[in-house]
């Protein structure tokens, strides 16, 4: 019971690791973007091909994961997804699934479409019982790993100079712009965070999630239920939907194996019907 | 004859080149009989992507899951045909009727909420029918599928052989059936409110148009047709499986309404032959890695404007 709720915070977390970068920039440029998981597989495969071919380091690696993500998703917020902030959802969501098959087939040409597998660092493979507390230590890992970047996350967007912008983007763009702040490089800099975050995700999910070149597809649902569920506004919102999608789903999966997805699914339709802009959103923002 | 029902008549009245599209249409099984059970599929297609514009195009509800009530009218039939009768019409109907239920129950959960909601709305009720047809293996056989169906004679005399002739001939009748209802209905007074409430749902809530009752509507004719489609899939193919149902299936049919042109009627057509063109040919090329070209085509569709691919004479007007 202890250790199912413990796995499923560690996946909670994970998610919320991989999908805050899409719940920041979808408040930021209301832009539905169903490539977030393209971004989270770079990073998963950065750190595999890496360990797997040049022997780096596990811990080396993940900061890796998190610049190349990062690079790759500012490089593509330049070129591509700029152009579309203005135009329809129907445009945005054909784009996106555009690159999405894209990612999916160009990872499956280059790398092979078998499941990769990750060696993990002799210390992260152990086991400590406490109790009826069963804790993988990698999942512990994740666990820390996650909480300090919600910490910092947390930090920059209530403390730093860069988050009260950012936070004046989000609730009303033409105001923020008219105040002197550079819109296009809080737009540039959030992708870029949300991508490497997703990338950082992807690696440290490798291990728990599986990784292969469908990776967008199978997870793209999960990450937009994150942000569905729990609202654009803040990060709190999308932590706490992480948390109890994860919590629900490992639960789920262990209890009622025969339903599976199956109350995820019906979770989240019931709380869009009833909250339709998310459980946790904020008032005052501009919707 | 005031102005409105005027301009409503017209948009009404047949262009010239509609009966000739639609005799060449069914005159392809003859010309080309090679290939009548391609010509079987793109037409279940375009029938499934005419049910998908007018949820699209004319109620402006994005949606990533229509392969619910396609699949979920594919199920329907094969069950039909297994456990009560293997009559064809039967099949059809029951499946039409219990896809527009479906749709019915489904409407009320897209009438609120952002584009970002419904969208995780209409994903979330076909994964969940995915998740069903694969778990109650006892029902719907699991992965396997429903297979090997016997189905009777179409009107008791033509079977559905393996040459497709009547599977298209079946199909392509269909097709014309749901096509002229949907002609009516988009251009009737009912229509106009329809493109009043994508154009603008407060204006048109504002001028007294009632918007719930007509996005319910709507909702369950489409619901009906995507049924019909995936009815006409199992029974002339004699199978179903989880396939019907899948995200893959949700994202061509939108692919091809957006080829097509999207609030078009004949765009629906238009996309489902020229996707399943591309589709062929690519696949013949890089059998593997298809997806990858049908992925770059969007992003650059989207990149010039879907709107005016199909439509060369627009090509040089200013957006």
């Amino acid at each position: 019971m202890l250790t199912i709720l413990f796995d499923g915070i560690a996946y909670g977390m994970l998610l919320f690791v991989l999908a805050v970068g899409l719940a920041v920039t979808m408040g930021l440029m209301n832009f539905i973007n169903l490539a977030h998981g393209a971004f989270a597989m770079a990073g998963g495969y950065i750190t595999v091909l890496l360990m797997q071919r040049l022997n780096v380091p596990f811990l080396v690696c993940l900061p890796l994961a998190f610049l190349g993500a990062a690079l790759l998703g500012a490089v593509m917020e330049r070129t591509l997804y700029r152009p579309l902030y203005r135009k329809p959802h129907l445009d945005q969501v054909l784009f996106s699934i555009g690159l999405v098959f894209m990612a999916v087939a160009a990872v499956d040409y280059y790398i092979g479409s078998s499941q990769q597998i990750m060696q993990l660092p002799e210390w992260l493979k152990g086991r400590t019982e406490i109790g009826n507390l069963g804790m993988g230590h990698y999942r512990l890992f994740i666990i820390a790993v996650c909480a300090v970047l919600t910490v910092l996350l947390q930090y920059i967007l209530a403390k730093t100079r860069f988050g009260s912008r950012l936070r004046a983007s989000v609730d009303d763009q033409r105001v923020a712009a008219g105040m002197g702040i550079n819109v296009n490089i809080v737009f540039l800099s959030t992708f870029a965070f949300g991508s490497g975050l997703a990338g950082l995700g992807g690696a440290l999910g490798a291990e728990v999630l599986g990784l292969d070149p469908t990776f967008p597809l199978k997870f793209m649902i999960y990450f937009l239920i994150v942000v569905a569920v729990g609202g654009t506004s803040s990060i709190t919102g999308p932590l706490l939907a992480a948390l109890l999608l994860g919590i629900a789903d490992v639960a789920g999966k262990y209890y009622i194996p025969k339903m599976g997805a199956f109350i995820v699914y019906s979770l989240m339709i019931v709380i869009l019907l009833w909250r339709p802009n998310g459980l946790f959103v904020r008032q005052g923002g501009k919707a | 004859m005031s102005l409105a029902q005027t301009s409503l008549k017209q948009a009404l009245r047949m262009r010239w080149w509609e009966p000739v599209l639609w005799i060449a249409l069914f005159a392809s099984p003859l010309l080309l009989p090679a290939q009548a059970p391609i010509i079987n599929e793109t037409a279940i297609w375009a029938l499934f992507a005419l049910s998908l514009d007018l949820v699209l195009g004319y109620a402006g509800i994005v949606s990533l899951g229509h392969a619910a009530f396609f699949g979920f009218g594919a199920y329907t039939a094969a069950l039909v045909a297994r456990h009560v009768s293997p009559d064809p019409h039967l099949g059809l109907l029951v499946a039409i009727v219990a896809s527009a239920l479906l749709g019915l129950a489904a409407s009320f959960t897209v009438l609120r909420g952002t584009d970002l909601t419904r969208l995780m709305v209409t994903l979330g009720l076909a994964l969940i029918l995915l998740e069903l047809g694969n778990k109650l293996d006892w029902l719907t056989g699991g992965t396997d599928g429903i297979q090997g169906l016997t189905i009777a004679p179409v009107l008791g005399k033509f079977e559905f052989g393996l040459d497709g002739r009547v599977a298209s001939y079946f199909t392509l009748t269909l097709l014309l059936v749901f096509f002229l209802i949907s002609r009516m209905i988009v251009n009737s007074p009912f229509g106009a409110t329809l493109k009043a409430i994508r154009d603008n749902k407060l204006r048109a809530m504002a001028i007294g148009v009632p918007v719930n009752a007509r996005l319910v509507a709507i909702y369950t004719v489409a619901a009906g047709i995507a049924g019909a489609a995936g009815a006409a899939f199992t029974l002339t193919s004699g199978y179903v499986s989880l396939e019907a149902l899948s995200f893959d299936r949700s994202a061509d049919v939108m692919l091809m309404v957006v080829i097509g042109g999207i609030g078009w009627l004949y765009g629906g057509i238009l996309g489902a032959v020229v996707f399943k063109v591309i589709q062929d040919v690519l696949s013949q090329i890089t059998p593997q890695y298809w997806m990858f070209w049908i992925g770059l085509f969007l992003v650059v569709l989207v990149l010039v404007g879907r709107d005016r691919l199909l439509r060369p004479w627009t090509w040089g007007r200013k957006a």
